[in-house]
């Protein structure tokens, strides 16, 4: 078992690189702020939970367990780490040339379609739906590199999804908030549902019982992580819609 | 003036999401997590139910910040109607409460409103608060239009 010692090394890269970050930035802008990087670090080790440590040992064999492993890698870390805004410290560290490079990258085809939050919502939700009702969760536990590449893809999926929403670092072309709200009820939707089909028909190898606990923790912490993300969503919503620059841009368009 | 027209409209929006919101949060709080009268699924739901369930289960989370957040609108627009609001909840309220118990518990057999009595006296006080809501709803909205036309 390797798999947790080579995250863990992963995980001190990660945060080591951001504290360089942090110091590279303050050279030109002013110092990066520490609540950020308070959301970083502990988005990294509740991330790092779901494969090293005692829910990942106790993730084999138990349901509720993985599940837990999942809200936590799925959802909370992806939520923690894109309000510690990494992109754009990684932009305001990197020398103009270098930024021109990872804006160009943001700005492609490929990440365009990515960030789209059809897309992104299909990834995280559908890639969920793959996991549980075919054999794929019966692979995962036979082999180390499939659930390598599961555990990679939920918070890849995840973390995708959450940018997709929130719009935390530079995307170029946004979509509206009301068009975010839209897909953002049907993946909560596709989450539910998902968790109610698993409470009655559950995955391969697990048993009934098992199955009803850990469809229920999906079911009410997804909600309670999905319901931080409406918040955040609505308050963007609501500063950005603040009478005085509105009414005023309308205003002067007259 | 179009700008009053879009916010008495607007009042009427945040109460009905609001009212959808607070009828799913009683129903999870009180008759799910406290009574433990509802199940979390009693396994004779129709597809379309676990599809309708989760649909506006994912809708009544937005509705509610999305209504507060409306609401908050509105007054820092100070074009907050408090009697077209309050209506607007109660219509929201009344409307999800009946489409619960008609659609969801009775076509699409969810679950019920509680096991192991007669369920037909329930279901009737749970639809006729439900459609008492939406009357006091409506008759509310209606009233604080007459009140603006009296102005």
């Amino acid at each position: 078992m390797y798999v947790d010692k080579f995250a863990l090394c992963i995980a001190f890269f990660c945060i080591l690189s951001y504290l360089l970050a942090m110091k590279y930035s303050a050279k030109s802008f002013k110092a990066w702020p520490l609540r950020k990087l308070l959301l970083f670090v502990s988005g990294i080790v509740i991330g790092l939970q779901a494969v090293a440590g005692p829910i990942a040992m106790h993730a084999h064999h138990s349901f509720v367990y993985h599940m837990i492993g999942h809200l936590l890698l799925g959802m909370l870390a992806p939520l923690l780490l894109v309000l510690s805004q990494p992109v754009t410290l990684l932009l305001r560290a990197l020398p103009q040339s270098g930024g021109r490079a990872v804006s160009r990258i943001f700005r492609s085809r490929y990440a365009r379609f990515l960030i789209h939050p059809i897309t992104a919502a299909v990834l995280n939700i559908g890639g969920l739906w793959l996991l549980y009702t075919t054999h794929l969760f019966h692979y995962m536990h036979q082999s180390s590199l499939v659930s390598m590449l599961v555990h990679l893809h939920i918070f890849a999926a995840g973390y995708l999804f959450t940018l997709a929403m929130l719009y935390t670092d530079p995307v170029s072309y946004r979509k509206s908030y009301l068009y975010r709200v839209i897909v953002f009820v049907f993946a909560l939707a596709g989450h539910g549902i998902l968790s109610k089909y698993l409470y009655a028909n559950p995955p391969m190898g697990i048993a009934a019982a098992d199955a009803q606990q850990g469809a229920m923790l999906m079911y009410y912490g997804g909600d309670l992580i999905d319901l931080t993300i409406i918040a955040i969503l609505c308050w963007q919503w609501y500063q950005a819609a603040a009478p005085k620059t509105s009414l005023s841009a309308a205003k002067a368009a007259e | 003036m179009e700008d009053s027209h879009t916010y008495r409209r607007r009042n009427v929006l945040s109460g009905f999401l609001f009212g959808v919101g607070l009828v799913a949060f009683i129903d999870e709080a009180v008759f799910h997590q406290l009574l433990h009268w509802h199940h979390f699924y009693d396994l004779s739901s129709t597809t379309w139910g676990l599809v309708s369930d989760g649909f506006f289960h994912a809708l009544s989370w937005f509705a509610t910040v999305g209504g507060l957040f409306l609401f908050a609108d509105l007054r820092r627009r100070r074009s907050l109607i408090p009697l077209r609001w309050v209506g607007a909840v109660m219509l929201g309220s009344g409307v999800f409460q009946l489409y619960d118990g008609l659609i969801q518990h009775k076509l699409f057999r969810i679950h019920q409103i509680r096991y192991g009595v007669d369920i037909f006296y329930y279901d009737l006080i749970w639809n006729g608060i439900a459609v008492l809501l939406i009357a006091a709803g409506i008759w509310c909205i209606h009233l604080s239009r007459r009140k603006e036309h009296v102005r």
